[in-house]
């Protein structure tokens, strides 16, 4: 075969540079990325900007078919080792004492959003209200999806200060971000911070949540660890 | 490099049989490749694409099912590459992976009117494959090769640090865009050419069109003689 021999290899080149160009991608991607998301924020809410990877904005996952709708007669549920069970409505929970924070929230698989502004009522602070017993260590969280958990230790919640978020980017959570109300745990994972959340259960040991028992580490905290520093 | 005038009689008569443009192999490898692609495309929009994703939901069973599809998508070509029959496949990659001075020269026509780079390239007396579908071969196989590690990264994400789970996502989504460009360009050349994409489900192509679009590898056809033509063809 005369004519296949000639002519330098260039498409084998071309397939290593490729691969070369790819292990940089992975290496550095995340600072070219803060790039692009500067370049593409001002213009992601309009028109094929939105389209394009990473314009720093949510990726609003789902594990059922869809996003959900509250029930006609939707509340929180708080109970299991409690005192006084607690059947919630949003504007319940509007008049408790409210915790306000400003934090990024971190996707296990790498994208994250900086500085959501988060309102809601801390998990601590609602396992007091309805007087968790001294045998409850973790909650228990369910979602109205029907589908996904979550749980946390006691003792995570109070290093977190984990919220059950009424409100987050400025107004009250919507439909696609989990509302009326979702979990935000500062310094987990994202799929920590469970939406569509509609039962809260003190139970005595913590139990691995959906994507827990779908491969996902129990242990979610960003760093690896709880912060050293910081103290409840 | 008469491509437009009437060939001699004598080889009229070859006209109506065609050459081999694919073997049964290669067609067979096209078209699993091409399925697993549209499975990749489309579970990967419902995976990326926030009104998709609302619509289909499911994530877990999503990922799954996109993931099997890229693991999926290297043994249909290993196991067409590896056997005895795989000599038409290996002989093709072959030339894909070697550029010539023709090459370039077909590159540097892309800024030229398209009707004169038509008779730019026609004088060219290009092999089998031009230079548009060597980069293809090539950016598809590198490019594939990427997706399937930053993929693998993104799914089995343990044991990689966060930032460069940052950096796959990067390469993953950016890639996978690219990837979805080129098959659109892909998918639209061929439907331009209806007989160069029905050589992927015949195998044969027309005398005719190999001599305008492929001429050098036509008279390698030619030399190798009609036996070895007819053998091929006997493996049909």
């Amino acid at each position: 075969m005369p004519t296949a021999a000639e002519g330098a290899p260039i498409g084998r080149r071309a397939v290593v540079g490729i691969l070369g160009l790819g292990a940089l991608g992975i290496v550095f991607g995340r600072d070219v990325q803060h790039g692009v998301s500067k370049v593409l924020g001002p213009v992601r809410d309009t028109g094929l900007a939105g389209l394009l990877p990473g314009g720093g904005g949510f990726e609003l996952y789902t594990v059922t078919g869809g996003y959900p709708l509250p029930p006609p007669d939707y509340h929180l549920r708080v109970g299991g080792l409690v005192e006084r069970p607690l059947r919630l409505t949003v504007s319940d929970l509007e008049a408790l004492p409210a915790t306000r924070l400003t934090a990024d929230f971190q996707c296990v698989t790498g994208w994250e959003v900086s500085n959501v502004h988060w309102v809601g009522v801390r998990l601590d602070d609602l396992a007091a209200h309805a007087g968790a017993l001294p045998s409850a260590t973790a909650f228990e969280l369910r979602s109205f999806d029907g589908v996904y958990t979550e749980s946390l230790t006691r003792t995570q919640a109070e290093q977190t200060g984990a919220l059950v978020a009424y409100s987050m980017l400025g107004a009250p959570v919507t439909r696609d971000h989990g509302g009326p109300l979702r979990l935000y745990v500062p310094g987990m994972f994202g799929y920590k911070s469970i939406k569509w959340l509609s039962e809260i259960d003190l139970v005595e040991r913590p139990v691995p949540g959906y994507w827990e028992d779908n491969g996902y580490p129990v242990n979610a905290w960003i760093d690896g660890h709880p912060p050293l520093s910081r103290t409840a | 490099m008469s491509a437009g005038h009437t060939p001699p009689a004598a080889t009229d008569t070859r006209t109506d049989a065609g050459v081999l443009r694919f073997d049964r192999i290669e067609r067979m490898l096209h078209w699993v490749n091409a399925t697993l692609f549209a499975v990749l495309v489309l579970t990967g929009a419902a995976l990326y694409f926030t009104p998709l994703m609302a619509l289909v939901g499911r994530r877990l069973l999503v990922e799954e099912i996109h993931l099997g599809a890229g693991l999926a998508l290297p043994v249909p070509f290993l196991v067409a590459v590896a056997g005895r029959w795989g000599r038409g496949l290996r002989r093709d990659l072959s030339r894909l992976n070697r550029w010539t001075e023709p090459d370039r020269r077909w590159f540097r026509a892309l800024p030229q009117p398209r009707s004169v780079r038509r008779h730019t390239r026609a004088a060219l007396r290009l092999g089998k494959f031009n230079a548009g579908q060597k980069l293809n071969a090539a950016f598809t196989a590198g490019g594939g090769l990427v997706m399937l590690a930053s993929g693998c990264m993104l799914h089995w994400f343990t044991p990689f640090p966060l930032s460069w789970r940052a950096g796959a996502t990067f390469v993953h989504n950016w890639l996978a865009l690219v990837f979805f460009l080129v098959i659109i360009g892909h998918v639209s050349l061929a439907l331009r050419d209806r007989e160069a994409l029905w050589s992927m489900v015949r195998g044969r192509i027309s005398r005719a069109w190999a001599r305008t679009h492929a001429p050098a590898w036509l008279d390698e056809v030619d030399a190798e003689g009609p036996s070895a033509v007819a053998g091929r063809s006997v493996e049909e």
